[in-house]
């Protein structure tokens, strides 16, 4: 069984954000770019399925600039046994992205496709959802758990009411959650290892893909911000404080 | 001419709250109709519930053991086949059950969707937060097509009752409902404590409180305040406390009116969870966390000092 697993390059979890003055995006130039920290653990998954024999290979896709290629090979320096890299010099929306994965599928007839829950630059939380209906196939979003046996996968999700299983046949889409699994380090000597593995670049306007970015962004703006609140000293004064707010 | 669906979200027979809360953001957009649509084995109970919200035109009721549980790929077709009957909008909460479903009836539909809408300008124009909430945007939809939206609900109150019951109509669609997807089990924290989504009151505990075990402390003092219980990302990768108690970007988005961080040292994807809280205090050792840079109220100092007092305080 391959999997594919989808690989997006985002600005890292630790740079805070700042909107550009003029409002026309965020600040992107000189910011330290990663992987969207879900999709670590999705790729970690698909390692851990195949280091277990139930995958025989691993393919991490993205899709994004020329200069995304350094980012795949991260992804092959984790462990991944091949990369696709579909160029295109423009974001795409979720739709987009799911459309575009699915003519991945179609070439590649994986037997499982792992995707971040979300990623973190938009936190649109679709595209996993979306190539699944596309595709009409079953998906397992947030998932905490995942047991695969007679081409079936078990998953474990983190819902707002707990911990919900479900069972979805495969081939299935399945989003990853943050508990799923601690993401490996990638050591130096599989990051030259990774420079001789398979990357196939695909011109994304060959795909022939319809285009889902029905959506305009108008402008940025920065959050409202808290207005400085007060210290107080101890206990006592904390409970005054709220007792003046009418909050106790 | 704007007619609006809410994909109503329940378990257990009663309706989540998050669904009267679409009700509100949908209002904003001046629709011509807002009808919710209830998907379950037994709707009744639930769409009477839906029936009460002020604001409702009537209750669409899909009566299927099929939607015994909230399957996305059972639903979303179903979802889909009801909105072609002429709506302009499909909404859905922008929790874990709104999340999982909502992307999959846009893509069926072939139509974008819009997530977290956290302002409405106008029937086709709203604000939603991106990168964990360090900036706004503002999305502008096409007219000409339907639109599929989630709802963040930590920024809309919850409408109340009106003065008469909404009709309930039950509906049929034909479409193939998918056998690939298999509910097991809902294992759910049993709890007696306010739901942390709703809660008026919140007080949440971080890496600072140590130990599941020393999460008594938070779980007793909440008891006092008569309030629901949160935690950080941290405290939940410590495994002190359940996966369900996070409140951040990737965990819960919520609104109490009163929100106390506890040993919680304030990481932004933190902050992104409790930005519309009411008033937020503050209690933590390190008086430079960045908790206290958003904190209405802080108190610098140890917590298991500080507990016991204010509950003294509290008497």
């Amino acid at each position: 069984m391959k999997i594919l697993v989808g690989y997006k390059r985002v600005v890292d979890f630790n740079v805070r954000v700042q909107v550009k003055p003029d409002g026309s995006g965020v600040v992107t130039e000189g910011v330290k770019l990663s992987a969207n920290p879900f999709d670590d653990i999705a790729l970690e998954e698909a390692l851990r399925l195949r280091e277990k024999g139930l995958a025989t290979e691993v393919i991490v896709a993205t899709i994004g600039p020329a200069d995304a290629q350094a980012h795949l090979r991260n992804g092959l320096a984790m462990g991944a046994n091949r990369a696709l890299h579909v160029v295109t010099s423009t974001a795409v929306q979720p739709l987009t992205a799911a459309r575009t994965l699915l003519k991945l599928i179609e070439k590649e007839q994986p037997g499982l496709v792992i995707l971040g829950k979300q990623a973190i630059d938009d936190d649109s939380n679709q595209t996993g959802q979306m190539l699944a209906a596309l595709w009409n196939r079953p998906q397992a979003t947030f998932a905490s758990k995942v047991e695969i046996a007679n081409n079936v996968a078990r998953v474990t999700r983190e819902v707002d009411a707990g911990l919900e299983t479900i069972e979805v046949d495969l081939p299935a889409v399945i989003t990853t959650d943050l508990r799923l699994n601690e993401p490996r380090f990638i050591k130096v000597p599989d990051i030259m290892k990774a420079k001789s593995k398979p990357l196939e670049t695909i011109d994304f306007a060959s795909l022939g893909v319809e285009s889902g970015d029905h959506l305009k962004t108008v402008s940025h703006a920065p959050p409202a911000k808290r207005s400085k609140g007060v210290m107080v000293k101890d206990a006592a004064e904390l409970v005054a404080a709220l007792k003046t707010k009418g909050l106790l | 001419m704007s007619r609006i669906l809410i994909v109503a979200e329940h378990l257990n027979g009663k309706l989540n709250s998050s669904t009267a809360r679409c009700v509100t953001c949908a209002r904003e957009l001046k629709p011509d109709a807002i009808d919710v649509l209830v998907l379950a084995e037994a709707p009744d109970a639930v769409a009477a519930e839906a029936a009460k919200i002020d604001g409702i035109a009537k209750v669409l009721t899909l009566a299927n053991a099929a939607n015994a549980h909230a399957l996305a790929a059972t639903y979303a077709p179903q979802i889909a086949a009801v909105a072609k009957n002429g709506y302009s909008h499909v909404f859905a909460p922008s929790t874990t059950f709104g999340k999982d479903v909502a992307p999959r009836v846009a893509a069926l539909l072939g139509v974008a969707q819009v997530s977290d809408i956290m302002k409405v300008i106008d029937a086709h124009a709203f604000q939603r937060p991106i990168y964990a909430g360090n900036a706004i945007i503002t999305v502008q939809a096409p007219a000409d097509q339907m639109l599929v939206a989630t709802v963040r609900t930590a920024s809309y109150a919850a409408a109340g009752d009106g003065p008469n019951a909404a009709p309930v109509e039950a509906v049929n669609v034909s479409v193939e409902l998918p056998t690939h997807t298999r509910f097991v089990e809902l294992a759910q924290g049993k709890t007696d404590r306010p739901d942390l989504q709703s809660a008026s009151r919140v007080v949440s505990g971080g890496r600072g409180v140590g130990s599941a075990e020393n999460f008594a402390v938070i779980f007793k003092f909440a008891d006092k305040l008569g309030a629901a219980v949160g935690a950080s990302r941290a405290a939940v990768d410590a495994g002190y406390v359940p996966s369900d108690l996070q409140v951040g970007q990737t965990g819960k988005i919520i609104a109490p009116e009163l929100y106390i961080a506890i040993g919680i040292s304030g990481a932004i994807q933190h902050l992104t969870g409790i930005k519309d809280a009411g008033t937020i205090v503050a209690i933590n050792k390190d008086g430079e966390a960045p908790i206290f840079e958003v904190a209405d109220i802080g108190l610098v100092g140890d917590l298991f000092k500080l507990i016991p007092e204010l509950e003294q305080a509290l008497n």
